[in-house]
């Protein structure tokens, strides 16, 4: 395509050979990036780089504007940019835009919880999650619950990034060969480059990474949202064929514009259970305890909605693709929904911008794989390494275990996505999300009151992911006939809804009525070593210990 | 951890205040509850289909709530440093 764009819309062209400008534009910007990656570690360097504190939480210092970066490379993946735009030109409003209200409502969430747990980790120099669980029940076995969901969870997620790389290289027309070697050594590369500078920079290096991955991704959307309606025959337009593709769409296959009635509990659920489950995936927590100050966290939550903006109006370009008809068609010609945000850009712009919209989806990606494995290696060296294996190990040594482990979880993470199917790596991210949701009642209530009982919490998360998984396994579709999405019938008021939210509730009504019983046969409840004064704690105030190397010790008290 | 002068008392805070930044920060996820009735095209704003703006107009709304809350809970429980029990650190509080 040159210069001259023309003013009407190009019919879509099936995936030709490779787009030179566009793939050149992406190499360069992706190199660009590496470079950040490595020279991170310099910044607001510490004495050294052997602790968690520093590798993984990036010395604890990060401000209100770094914070939000970090925050929102995190949250919003490359994934995001690629699925939420196809749910919305594939499946119609309601598998797409309920990302809208669930990112709203996040953040008046975070508000109320993550600045308490921002205080109680800072004074108890928590890195994790489960390091909370631990240190506010005295529960090995609980802590270890939440530690091992945080993994599991986490895996299918950075998996699920790498899906978003391969929907933009494959629309560049890079790795389509038949020898599996040529076909997948691009991906293997992108992630190769992500490890090095993840292990010499930790934390440090997606955070200077997001500024860039934001520039771009700000850039790109604000272009896209000005430009392309017009050049496709203005919003008007577009909904008109939304709303036409909505009435011709077979009765087996609906294309819903808006949300119709047996769909508003699924669309309610759903925003509501993935925002409940955003802040307790490992990265999540991550980024917040990565921050300086209380304060930092309550900010950022008056300023991160800036992304659900972003997200709406990329969720949008899914609409925007069948004004412009947009073909989304893959290598073999085969149609494949997820390549349609690429596939627009690449027809409707000039290759090198087509380039740059490629470049910030895919570092996009490295943000949040990034962060997430770091997030993983965190709970693995913390909650099982330490905790278990062996327990006198020094910070330097886990700062050196999490690092060895945050290059095992990406190497899973690509082996999982090349040897498996794709639609295998995003099945499995709608069953994480499921699980990690079942830590909510022992982590956010626990913030307020430790009244529950660390069995029945252990319990009532046992019956949730049984529960869960089960109803999960059962669902089926065309193309795969288990794990197929992720919601089903509420028992009780006979609607579909969100299988983790039902899975939330019934985890609560166990652990309430199992604490009851527990509190009756007076069985104990562990040593909780956090004081309510910890819980309003903030920066200037002393840190009780940087690193708690014993929270159950008595050495501490 | 027994260097807190009362480690068991929040610190003083105005409970009006702090209910005013609860309702606050409830607002928008209230807002966008019934579904069932921002589900629709009309009333349309341009060309937009009232289910897409309401929604869109939440996200400045939602904003502006947790400012307002930030703002709020600032003068509901104004920042006060932990009070240390140690003799030797009791002339740092502000006591």
């Amino acid at each position: 395509m040159n210069a001259l764009i023309p003013q009407v819309a190009n019919p879509s062209r099936p995936n030709s050979g490779v787009h030179s400008v566009a793939l050149t534009v992406l190499i360069v910007l992706f190199l660009l990036v590496t470079v950040i990656g490595f020279l991170a570690s310099r910044w607001r360097k510490a004495d050294s780089l052997d602790s968690l504190d520093e590798w993984g939480l990036g010395g604890r210092s990060f401000g209100t504007w770094v914070t939000w970066f970090l925050l929102g490379g995190d949250l919003y993946t490359a994934y995001t940019f690629v699925a939420v735009p196809a749910a919305m030109y594939a499946l119609g409003a309601v598998s797409g835009f309920f990302a809208v209200p669930y990112t709203i409502v996040a953040y008046p969430i975070i508000f109320f919880f993550m600045s308490r747990l921002w205080s109680v980790s800072h004074r108890h120099g928590y890195v994790t999650g489960a390091d909370f669980v631990r240190g506010r029940y005295g529960s090995r076995g609980l802590s270890l619950a939440i530690a091992i969901t945080g993994i599991l969870a986490t895996l299918p997620y950075i998996a699920l990034q790498l899906v978003g790389i391969q929907a933009v290289l494959e629309v560049a027309g890079v790795g389509g060969g038949s020898n599996w070697f040529v076909k997948d050594i691009p991906l293997i590369i992108a992630f190769a480059v992500l490890a090095a500078y993840t292990y010499t920079s930790g934390l440090r290096a997606p955070a200077i990474i997001a500024f860039v991955k934001d520039g771009l991704i700000y850039l790109v959307i604000i272009v896209a949202i000005i430009y392309l309606p017009s050049k496709v025959g203005g919003w008007g337009h577009i909904f008109d064929a939304v709303n036409a593709k909505s009435a011709a769409a077979p009765a087996g296959k609906p294309f819903p514009a808006t949300v119709p009635k047996p769909a508003q509990w699924t669309y309610i659920t759903l925003a509501f259970g993935s925002a409940l489950a955003l802040f307790m995936y490992p990265h999540s927590i991550t980024a917040v305890l990565a921050s300086k100050s209380r304060k930092t966290i309550r900010r950022n939550a008056a300023i991160l909605p800036a992304y659900s903006l972003a997200l709406a109006l990329l969720a949008l370009l899914g609409w925007v693709a069948i004004a412009a008809g947009t073909k989304p068609l893959g290598f073999g010609n085969k149609p494949n929904a997820q390549l349609v945000v690429p596939q627009l850009f690449l027809d409707q712009f000039p290759g090198w911008f087509a380039g740059v919209a490629f470049a910030a989806i895919a570092i996009g990606a490295l943000v949040p794989a990034a962060i997430m494995s770091i997030a993983a290696s965190n709970t693995f060296t913390r909650n099982i390494y330490k905790e278990w294996l062996k327990p006198d190990a020094t910070p330097q040594e886990e700062a050196k275990i999490s690092k060895l482990v945050s290059l095992v979880v990406k190497v899973f993470a690509v082996g999982f996505v090349l040897a498996l199917d794709k639609q295998n790596a995003i099945n499995f991210q709608l069953l994480g999300g499921i699980w990690i949701l079942q830590t909510f009642p022992a982590i956010v209530v626990g913030l307020y009151t430790k009244w529950l009982h660390r069995w029945a919490l252990l319990i009532g998360w046992a019956v949730a992911m049984i529960y869960g998984t089960w109803k999960a396994f059962g669902i089926s579709s065309a193309t795969t006939s288990h794990f197929a999405g992720s919601s089903a019938i509420i028992p009780g008021i006979n609607q579909l809804g969100y299988i983790g939210a039902t899975a939330l509730a019934l985890n609560f009504i166990v652990a309430v009525v199992l604490t009851f019983v527990f509190r009756a046969m007076k069985t104990p409840y562990g040593h909780d070593e956090t004081a309510k004064i910890d819980y309003f704690a903030d920066s200037e105030d002393p840190r009780a210990a940087v690193y708690n190397r014993d929270p159950l010790g008595q050495d501490n008290f | 951890m027994s260097e807190h002068q009362n480690p068991d008392e929040a610190p003083p805070a105005r409970v009006g205040l702090l209910w005013l930044t609860g309702v606050l920060l409830l607002i928008p996820m209230l807002a966008l509850i019934p579904v069932g009735w921002y589900s629709r095209q009309d009333p349309k704003l341009g060309p937009f289909p009232f289910f897409i703006w309401y929604q869109l107009l939440w996200v400045p709304l939602t904003a502006g709530f947790c400012w307002a809350a930030y703002l709020v809970v600032q003068k509901a429980r104004p920042y006060r440093a932990i009070q240390r029990a140690e003799p030797s650190a009791s002339t740092e509080g502000d006591a």
